[in-house]
């Protein structure tokens, strides 16, 4: 296993799957996530964007170490340049890696904001919140607020600074902007910037590609629990003729201000996942050999693909 | 039949900052609106104002210049911002979805609801999947007006522009009214044909 000192975060051949019960006292495996390979390297922002049951949120609870008892993960986790084991994931989760979890439901309904933000830092950095929840626009008295007198977009920018607060060298940032304005989420982006200049990491796992774009270097294309693409954040603002899977394609395609077309059919299930690219069974470029066996992941233009039909010939674009 | 707000006042408990002061609103059936505002000016306690979730300290909420019925399934349904928040935990999804009225086979295909998830209970979907159970169940019963509270923002694009696109179709086919509440200025110009501020 050959290993790089320079990046913070590196995961190979990443597999996740879950034991489950089916009838009675049978079981079975289902896998949600299958041959991940993510680099994270200090000073980058790195995004994970992707179809929603995609196993992005699986993908931090996994680095995290916070899965549940019946998940099996194999391949290789390594955090500067160690692997990266259960007792390991312990000890830096909350300190080294923190979390910006996903649902606001994650916020403790019995506590104060101020409080929870906190933590059990000490001394308290009461100071550095009041800061924080005033650069993220949050009235002063929010500090004194339960969660359930706080609106959407703000019990999100609380959760945030939860994260904040921590000196993490890698900040897992779920869905940190859902039910922020424009102004609040380029906020919160421009803060994880300015932690990615000061060498820290952040894997900013979203669906507001557009913001994306903007901030992340590097974007990781997320599908059925794969990455299909990696490819840096400036293809994606150049347009489909840049990107080089189909999906990042169609993702491109769907957004509102590029025409808001859906591709057709969904998904594939983990239960039944195609037995050659998972993307193949919507995939209008598709070839026998698409369907039999995975691609492997290949190196074009700066960006790493899963597809066999992408050859990089023309100017790199040979499936529109 | 139109659905209004008339002159609401509204605030969170007895001594709270007013949320909504003297407020009017006002649209249409077939009509869509998008409404956009900076987080935390009251944009889902007018939804949910405007669904009967809650009532105004001053002012009324009228549909067709009556209240909005007390019985039986709402005309004015609301999609939540959460959807992990909008269903029971402890319920199947099956269950969820007749709460809303008799399945519709068509409607599950077009949303992409797998006939599987339908035994399952709400934590083993992803918010994305959730969701659809959301749209279904608010377009399963007769609904004249629909409120679409931040319904996307937790959706990866190419399901938000489905699901959208499904919506659409079926507001345009029952001559519903839309009132979509969303951050994004882009999706608010593709799918209203009025933009308000609050």
């Amino acid at each position: 296993m050959e290993q790089k000192t320079d990046t913070l975060l590196e995961l190979h051949d990443l597999s996740v799957s879950f034991r489950m019960y089916e009838r009675g006292a049978s079981q079975r495996e289902l896998t949600v996530i299958s041959d991940l390979h993510l680099t994270v390297r200090p000073g980058e922002i790195v995004a994970v964007a992707g179809s929603s049951g995609s196993g992005k949120s699986l993908l931090a609870s996994a680095i995290l170490g916070i899965l549940p008892d019946n998940a099996t993960v194999r391949g290789h986790l390594h955090y500067k340049g160690e692997e990266l084991t259960a007792e390991r994931q312990q000890a830096l989760r909350g300190t080294e890696i923190a979390l910006v979890p996903q649902s606001v439901a994650y916020l403790d309904p019995l506590m104060k904001t101020g409080a929870q933000a906190d933590g059990h830092k000490k001394p308290r950095p009461t100071v550095r919140r009041e800061q924080l929840f005033a650069r993220f626009g949050l009235p002063k008295q929010t500090g004194r607020l339960y969660p359930f007198q706080l609106s959407g977009g703000m019990a999100r920018r609380v959760l945030l600074s939860t994260a904040l607060l921590t000196d993490a060298a890698l900040i897992i940032a779920d869905e940190p902007t859902p039910g922020m304005s424009t102004e609040q989420a380029v906020e919160a982006l421009t803060v994880f910037r300015e932690l990615a200049d000061d060498g820290r990491a952040v894997l900013l796992i979203t669906h507001d590609i557009d913001l994306a774009f903007t901030f992340a270097d590097r974007i990781a294309v997320f599908y059925a629990g794969t990455t299909v693409e990696t490819a840096p954040a400036a293809d994606f603002k150049e347009g489909p003729d840049a990107l080089r899977h189909p999906y990042s394609k169609a993702l491109w395609r769907a957004l509102p201000q590029n025409g808001f077309t859906p591709i057709d059919g969904f998904q594939p299930v983990a239960v039944r996942l195609p037995a050659g690219c998972l993307y193949a069974p919507r995939c209008p470029h598709k070839t026998a050999e698409c369907e039999e066996k995975v691609p492997p992941v290949r190196e074009i233009r700066g960006g790493e693909v899963r597809c066999y039909r992408f050859t990089g010939k023309n100017g790199g674009c040979d499936v529109s | 039949m139109s659905l209004n707000a008339e002159h609401v006042f509204f605030r969170y408990g007895r001594k709270g900052p007013w949320i909504l002061e003297d407020r009017s609103f006002h649209f249409d059936r077939g009509e869509r609106v998008a409404l956009l505002a900076p987080s935390g000016s009251g944009k889902t306690t007018l939804a949910m104002l405007l669904a009967g979730y809650l009532t105004p300290q001053k002012g009324r909420i009228l549909l067709g210049g009556a209240p909005l019925p007390g019985k039986g399934a709402c005309p004015v349904q609301l999609i939540c911002q959460h959807p992990e928040k909008a269903v029971n935990p402890r319920w199947r999804l099956e269950k969820i979805l007749a709460e809303g009225g008799p399945l519709r086979g068509e409607l599950l295909d077009a949303l992409g609801i797998e006939r599987a998830w339908l035994t399952r209970f709400p934590l083993e979907l992803s918010g994305g999947e959730l969701q659809r159970f959301c749209v279904a169940r608010a377009l399963a019963g007769g609904a004249d007006y629909l409120i679409c509270d931040e319904i996307s923002a937790m959706l990866d694009v190419i399901t938000q522009a489905q699901i959208w696109n499904v919506l659409l179709a079926e507001a345009e086919k029952r001559g519903m009214g839309i009132l979509a509440v969303t951050h994004n200025r882009h999706l608010a110009t593709r799918i209203a044909d009025r933009i308000e501020t609050l």
